[in-house]
């Protein structure tokens, strides 16, 4: 194993020469193509906030490490034309280690196709040195670059101060000063950019390496140039120390330099200099460097006077207080979700109740009304109904994490989190799940480690999603509520939705464990300071997840009720319609669905469910939130039935077995949301961890795992409740 | 992990207490975590500063180079550290 000592380190700068990178691409082809503009920093640099001001495009913000998962472009309009806006996702390092990363570096890579004509670098003027390591990277590639200083709004009077005009001139690029909320700066960028665009300004910079290395780049160099391969002197530095082949940039693309690398390399070995951190440690000395020229006072000694941050820390992250804040926040949020959303739910579900009178009035009864109606109106409307519980949902998850309280939840979750193999990120991928499982797989991609991330991913859908909801509020008003009271129904409902964090947590275990093969890396969450939640970026927010989720009802729902409704509607009975309920029971139970029902009836007995209620969990798997809707078609009732419906409670209490015994009590009700809780019941979750795991392997895994772990669940406790004598 | 001879105030992450003054002195060339923390600031000869343990005693909240990051003790083994 090599090690490096801080002695040896010194020496070998003592040795340094200096090596300045030119460009590489100086007139870059101008396509027959719209100029693209890629805006790229630190993660907590201000990053989606600027990328708002400039775009208006919906973009998730914040202080959390990682926040920006996904490629958004967006149109950035200047004064003489409109260019493409790239959004790439907060990194720390061109040395891939995250998805997030890889995603970007692919994108910055010079020889990527999608490399954008100019970039805007996001300096926080807080963070100079870790920002300046990244800038350092990117800066070498040779693209034009124009630098954003952000945050500079936060330095105050006593605070160190950082000069822009010092800054561009030890850079050689332009540097604006933004306050991207407040749209300040936003026009000078603007101006900036175009400039940069017609004549650019590329970047010169000029690090520190050992003279060996500097005498093999140039070796190297040559042969290169011979070949006639084009390749910055940076790049070829990066190729020729970086450790592993992942990270080379472009000798895996010419086989023929292979061993004109590893001669060098062999050699510097030899010399004890093929090390890594020579290469970091440049940098850091650079960026070190550029800092002390451009900041008015310097960094106080350690350990620094306690700030603003770390006065509101000491009760927030407080090992009694914290936690204490942290559920009280949680319960806030959740006590929010129920108690706002309700209104506006009545308003939706009213009007689709609504639009389906009025389709059943135009539509002339028969297969096509009964399609319209029941089966994709009905079936939209179902799903659309939680749009305002998400929208909620995202507007809290967006301030907590625009004010870094998040990562401080982070912070005091991960102990919690960590020793089952997830950590203290996972807690928001798992907070999303709770709205629902598909922004939650997504939001995975903020953990830099692959195997959390899956873990992550494979727990997050046992968070219960809203689309849950329905049915809790279903039985536990039906069978709690009348007999135990309203405050025992909101724990019911609470209990319910701690089941699935609780079970997640031996899962994640086993799976880590078992299942999830590969390397752990470290755990690096950023603590940002404190601020404002930036208005417009939480509005953006939650537009952007309320646009998605209601595309998906759209489309995927949409097309799966239309699914569940033929399989429930066909075959006909007769030719007569279904009118009285009765009728509509005989047709339910003899059509495909209701067969299948009564076929897997003998799976379900145990568990305590008749045929009815296995036709509602069958008809439930392409998309749970149809098990209400579908309990009232069963219990014969037509589909216009939701939770609140009297009828339908009244029917559930009602019903019994052939033999006369009651079908429903509080032990089979507790089973069967037992059951939703744990089930996997959701195509749509499915299809996002095939897109996010790029494998059909591990959605079918967790289809298995969840289906099984929610049977288990019922079976135990109905038979728990027989054992006790309760059924 | 990184043989070395013990030095006078060489300490392991496990020790470290709120409030103490560390500096990197070794670094691990070919661990990933090693490189990644010398990316984040951690190179040789850095000085950083405990500001915080988590209620459960990790991770640890960490002031280098300016700002702060949590890590967790153990995953930080792999680059060596002295107390100044």
């Amino acid at each position: 194993m090599v090690t490096a000592s801080a002695s040896a380190g010194k020496s070998a700068s003592a040795l340094a020469s200096k090596l300045s990178s030119g460009p590489v691409i100086q007139t870059r082809p101008v396509a027959n193509r719209t100029l693209r503009v890629a805006v790229v920093g630190n993660p907590n640099a201000g990053k989606t906030t600027l990328y708002n001001a400039l775009t208006g495009s919906s973009q998730h913000v914040g202080n959390y490490p990682g926040v920006t998962v996904e490629k958004v472009t967006g149109k950035l309009k200047l004064a003489s034309r409109t260019v493409e806006c790239i959004d790439i996702p907060g990194l720390y390092s061109l040395n891939a280690v995250s998805a997030d990363e890889k995603v970007a570096t692919e994108v910055i890579r010079p020889r990527s196709d999608e490399a954008p004509d100019l970039f805007v670098y996001v300096l926080d003027a807080t963070n100079l040195e870790r920002n300046l390591f990244l800038y350092s990277q990117i800066a070498e590639f040779g693209f034009p670059v124009v630098i954003a200083l952000t945050m500079s709004d936060r330095l105050g009077p006593q605070d160190r101060s950082v000069s822009a005009k010092l800054l561009a001139s030890s850079l050689g690029v332009d540097v604006v000063p933004v306050v991207a909320f407040k749209d300040k700066g936003i026009d000078e960028l603007k101006a900036a950019i175009e400039r940069n665009l017609d004549s650019p300004r590329i970047p010169v910079i000029a690090l520190d390496v050992p003279a060996e290395i500097a005498a093999e780049i140039k070796i190297l160099g040559d042969r290169l140039s011979r070949a006639g391969i084009d390749a910055s002197l940076a790049e070829i530095r990066s190729d020729l120390l970086a450790p592993v082949e992942a990270t080379r940039l472009f000798v895996p693309d010419f086989p023929e330099m292979w061993d004109a690398f590893q001669e060098s390399r062999h050699r510097l070995l030899d010399a004890n200099l093929l090390r890594p951190s020579i290469d970091t440690q440049a940098r850091y000395q650079w960026a070190r460097g550029i800092q002390d020229g451009a900041v008015k006072k310097p960094l106080t000694m350690l350990p620094r006077p306690k700030s603003r941050t770390d006065k509101i820390d000491q009760i927030l992250t407080h090992r009694v207080f914290g936690l204490l804040i942290f559920t009280a926040v949680m319960y806030l949020v959740f006590q929010s979700i129920y108690t706002f959303a309700t209104p506006v739910m009545d308003l939706i579900d009213e009007g689709f109740t609504r639009l389906k009178q009025g389709v059943a009035n135009v539509v002339p009864p028969g297969d096509f009304q009964s399609l319209l109606v029941d089966g994709v109106i009905n079936g939209i409307g179902s799903a659309l109904v939680f749009l305002p519980q998400i929208l909620i949902l995202f507007f809290f998850i967006s301030v907590l994490e625009g004010t870094g309280y998040l990562a401080r939840a982070a912070f005091l979750m991960d102990r919690l989190l960590g020793w089952c193999g997830l950590n203290g990120r996972a807690f928001i991928p798992l907070l999303s799940s709770f709205a629902c499982a598909i922004p939650g797989v997504m939001a995975a991609r903020v953990m830099p480690d692959p195997r959390s991330r899956l873990a992550t991913i494979l727990v997050a859908p046992l968070m219960s999603c809203s689309a849950r909801l329905p049915v809790y509020l279903l039985l536990i008003s039906t069978f709690v509520e009348p007999q135990l009271g309203p405050a025992w129904a909101g724990f019911a409902l609470f209990a319910m939705h701690l089941l699935g964090l609780v079970i997640a947590i031996p899962i994640s275990w086993i799976l880590n464990r078992r299942v999830i093969k590969g390397k752990r890396l470290p755990f690096a969450l950023e603590l940002p300071p404190y601020q404002w939640p930036k208005w417009r970026d939480v509005v953006l927010a939650m537009y952007g997840r309320g646009k998605t989720f209601v595309i998906t009802a759209g489309t995927i729902i949409a097309v799966m009720s239309v699914i569940i409704w033929s399989l429930s509607y066909y075959p006909r009975s007769g030719n007569h319609a279904a009118d009285t309920p009765a009728q509509q029971e005989h047709q339910l139970e003899q059509s495909f669905l209701g067969r299948a029902g009564k076929a897997i009836e003998p799976v379900f007995l145990p568990a305590g469910f008749d045929w009815r209620i296995s036709t509602a969990i069958l008809s439930a798997f392409p998309a749970r939130e149809t098990v209400v809707p579908s309990l009232g078609i069963i219990f014969s009732l037509g589909s216009d039935s939701d939770e609140t419906s009297v009828d339908l409670r009244q029917k559930l209490r009602e019903a019994t077995w052939p033999d006369g015994r009651k079908l429903f009590n509080p032990w089979v009700a507790a089973g069967l949301m037992v059951f939703f809780a744990l089930c996997a019941q959701c195509m749509a979750t499915l299809a996002a961890v095939k897109r996010e795991t790029n494998s059909w392997k591990w959605p079918l895994f967790m289809f298995v795992y969840m289906t099984t772990l929610a049977y288990v669940g019922a079976v135990i406790i109905y038979q728990t409740a027989r054992l006790l004598g309760q059924v | 992990m990184i043989a070395s001879v013990p030095k006078i105030g060489h300490i392991g992450f496990g020790e470290l207490k709120m409030g103490m003054v560390a500096r990197v002195c070794e670094v691990d060339e070919n661990c990933l975590e090693s490189r990644r923390l010398q990316e984040l600031g951690f190179t040789l000869g850095t000085e950083f500063s405990v500001v915080k343990v988590a209620p459960l005693g990790d991770p640890i909240e960490i002031d280098v180079r300016g700002y702060r990051i949590c890590l967790r003790r153990q995953e930080c083994e792999c680059i060596g550290i002295e107390i100044v």
